[in-house]
């Protein structure tokens, strides 16, 4: 488990213990749903998408993984381990500079690409989906550089469910 | 009175002019295109307004004669003498022709004709071409008879008729173009498929825009529409009836992904792509058998496929190489040969022209991108456009002209349809109701 993940971890435990000891204040309620769903949940899909990472970004034409892609993924791959009760469905995109069919080609290149990693990192092939929106979904809009960049990425989208 | 059809003059630019050093042309007739140093003399014509036989007639006679009108002006290839210039009037479309009238503004092609609203609430559009410096009609008069809702198809016909008499080239006007229509903005893109007639005309939706489209193309006779929807969640090839508008998904594997469909020649099978574990191949799904048969197998990207008119050949795009380049194998798989031939840039989305002497293809160098056509060896590449984003070229039915999307650059960037004639003249706009992509074009209608 990576750094992010112990230290929000240990506030999650902490916070439990603070209101053990009535240590919060505000009467003898203690709600433990309170802050489920929300980022600093480790087990919410909210906290994989901001705290741990739910997307990855390639170079130009490529589907090849960096090490800092391979970082996210070897996160993401432990927090799906860790959370059973998930599946993903792993987005490839493309930039705008190429033709239609063939970046719809890379996306899912991109795609499998990720899927591959996260199961060689342990999880179940049932749980993964992979689907390629080619350059049909841009994040950024400008047409340099700093745009594309952005858009050449491959989302990890979590949903509940066990795998099929 | 009806006269034999007399030697046509063709106009050669279409021919020699693209291939060979452009010269003037010397033709035994009077109607010749000059041609000099690679720039074509528009020939001058007039279409005064076809008489209407009766009142109810009389708007849409006029109605029908601009829209010959512009058919013959958007090939780049006519030039219309304005009725502010006509010296004679048509009164009657049995009366003789004063060729000496014609002459003397220069109009050297006349189109004459006449509308009725008979009885039965039948459109009887009737027409005559005349060669006016040989002092005769060109070709027979014809008559055309249909619904008044046809008023259009019957211009189209009609202009479809002068068009074949002068270049000897069968004409393109009386076709649809299925494409995509969108709207919002770029990051939020919604995407319809629509048909419309070549000119912008008769625009119709056959999806709502729930949906990502992609990439319409339509079957042989133009009574289908094959496409790629996201609409089941994944990207996957749909077969639509245009008149019905009833669609089906083909047949797909789990976890697959389709897309980039195109008809055989004889409309019963479709060429696409698959994309199975992150590869993308080519495949061939018979309509009327549903077997489902690969044609490539390699890692690398195989996408773009479109069929030889003579269904014995696949035209493709494929990385294998390194980078897109274009290739041909034979319809039933087996071994490609490259045929593009660049060694900079990217070759990509390959389309066979119905002629069956060209390939056009879009080509991606710089920062920029081209149509551009080349024969089926890969020689005598010649692009024809330049921009910011040129891809997806569809040809006219006659081979002659080609229409593509055209994007703009940057945040507000849209994409818009484009014509240009393969000499790569007459760059033009094609109306569309909005930003358009992905054109197809029909063949000449049934």
């Amino acid at each position: 488990m990576n750094m992010i993940a112990k230290s929000a971890l240990l506030m999650a435990v902490l916070g439990l213990s603070a209101c053990a000891q009535g240590g919060l204040g505000g009467g003898n309620t203690v709600d433990l749903n309170a802050n489920q769903g929300a980022a600093s949940d480790p087990r919410s899909p909210a906290y994989f998408n901001q705290v741990v990472g739910d997307r990855v970004l390639f170079a130009v034409d490529q589907s090849s993984l960096s090490p800092e892609a391979q970082s996210i993924l070897a996160s993401q791959a432990q927090w799906l381990l860790t959370n059973t009760e998930y599946t993903a469905l792993i987005e490839g995109h493309a930039d705008e500079q190429g033709t239609r069919e063939y970046n719809l080609a890379l996306g899912a290149r991109r795609a499998n690409a990720v899927q591959e990693y996260l199961i060689s990192q342990g999880v179940a092939a049932n749980r993964l989906r992979t689907i390629s929106y080619g350059k049909e979904r841009p994040l950024e809009i400008c047409s340099n550089e700093s745009c594309y960049r952005q858009n050449r990425r491959a989302v990890s989208v979590i949903a509940a469910g066990a795998g099929v | 009175m009806t006269r034999f059809l007399i030697p046509v003059a063709v106009l050669a630019l279409l021919i020699a002019g693209l291939f060979a050093p452009a010269v003037a042309q010397t033709s035994p007739g009077p109607l010749r295109i000059e041609i000099t140093e690679g720039v074509i003399e528009p020939l001058p014509f007039a279409a005064p307004t076809f008489i209407a036989e009766n009142a109810a007639a009389s708007d849409v006679a006029q109605d029908i004669t601009r829209v010959i009108s512009a058919d013959l002006r958007g090939t780049g290839l006519f030039r219309e003498i304005p009725a502010s210039a006509h010296i004679s009037t048509i009164t009657s479309f049995d009366s003789p022709v004063q060729y000496a009238d014609w002459k003397a503004i220069n109009a050297q092609a006349l189109i004459t004709g006449s509308v009725e609203q008979t009885a039965n609430d039948q459109l009887v559009v009737r027409f005559r071409l005349f060669d006016v410096f040989a002092d005769e009609p060109l070709g027979e008069g014809l008559q055309f008879v249909g619904s008044p809702e046809s008023w259009r198809r019957m211009a189209h016909n009609v202009a479809d008729q002068v068009y074949e008499r002068i270049t000897g080239e069968t004409g393109y006007f009386d076709t649809r173009v299925a494409f995509i229509s969108e709207s919002g903005p770029k990051n939020a893109r919604l995407k319809r498929l629509a048909v419309m007639d070549y000119d912008g005309a008769n625009v119709q939706y056959l999806t709502d825009s729930r949906a990502i489209v992609l990439a319409p193309r339509f079957s042989p006779n133009g009574d289908r529409v094959i496409y790629t929807s996201y609409e089941s969640g994944f990207p996957r090839v749909y077969l639509m009836d245009v008149a019905t508008v009833q669609r089906r998904p083909l047949d797909a594997l789990p976890d697959t992904m389709s897309f980039a469909p195109r008809f055989s020649p004889d409309g019963n099978r479709v060429v696409y792509s698959e994309s199975s574990g992150g590869n993308t191949d080519i495949y061939i799904l018979d309509l009327n058998t549903g077997q489902r048969t690969r044609l490539t197998q390699a890692p690398s990207i195989e996408t773009a496929p479109s069929f030889s008119p003579d269904g014995s050949q696949i035209v493709f795009e494929s990385d294998r190489s390194g980078r897109q380049q274009i290739y041909v194998m034979p319809a039933s798989g087996g071994e490609a040969r490259r045929v593009s031939q660049g060694t900079t840039g990217r070759y990509g989305t390959p389309v066979w022209s119905p002629r069956g002497d060209l390939i056009a293809f879009t080509f991606q160098n710089a920062g920029r991108f081209h149509i551009g056509v080349m024969r089926t060896d890969g020689s005598e590449e010649r692009l024809l456009t330049a921009s910011f984003l040129d891809e997806g070229p569809t040809w006219a039915p006659n081979g002659r002209v080609i229409m593509f999307t055209r994007e703009t650059a940057g945040t507000d960037g849209a994409p818009a349809l484009y014509s240009v004639d393969i000499s790569g003249r007459n760059l033009q706009r094609v109306a569309t109701p909005g930003m358009a992509s992905d054109p197809s074009w029909s063949p000449r209608l049934p």
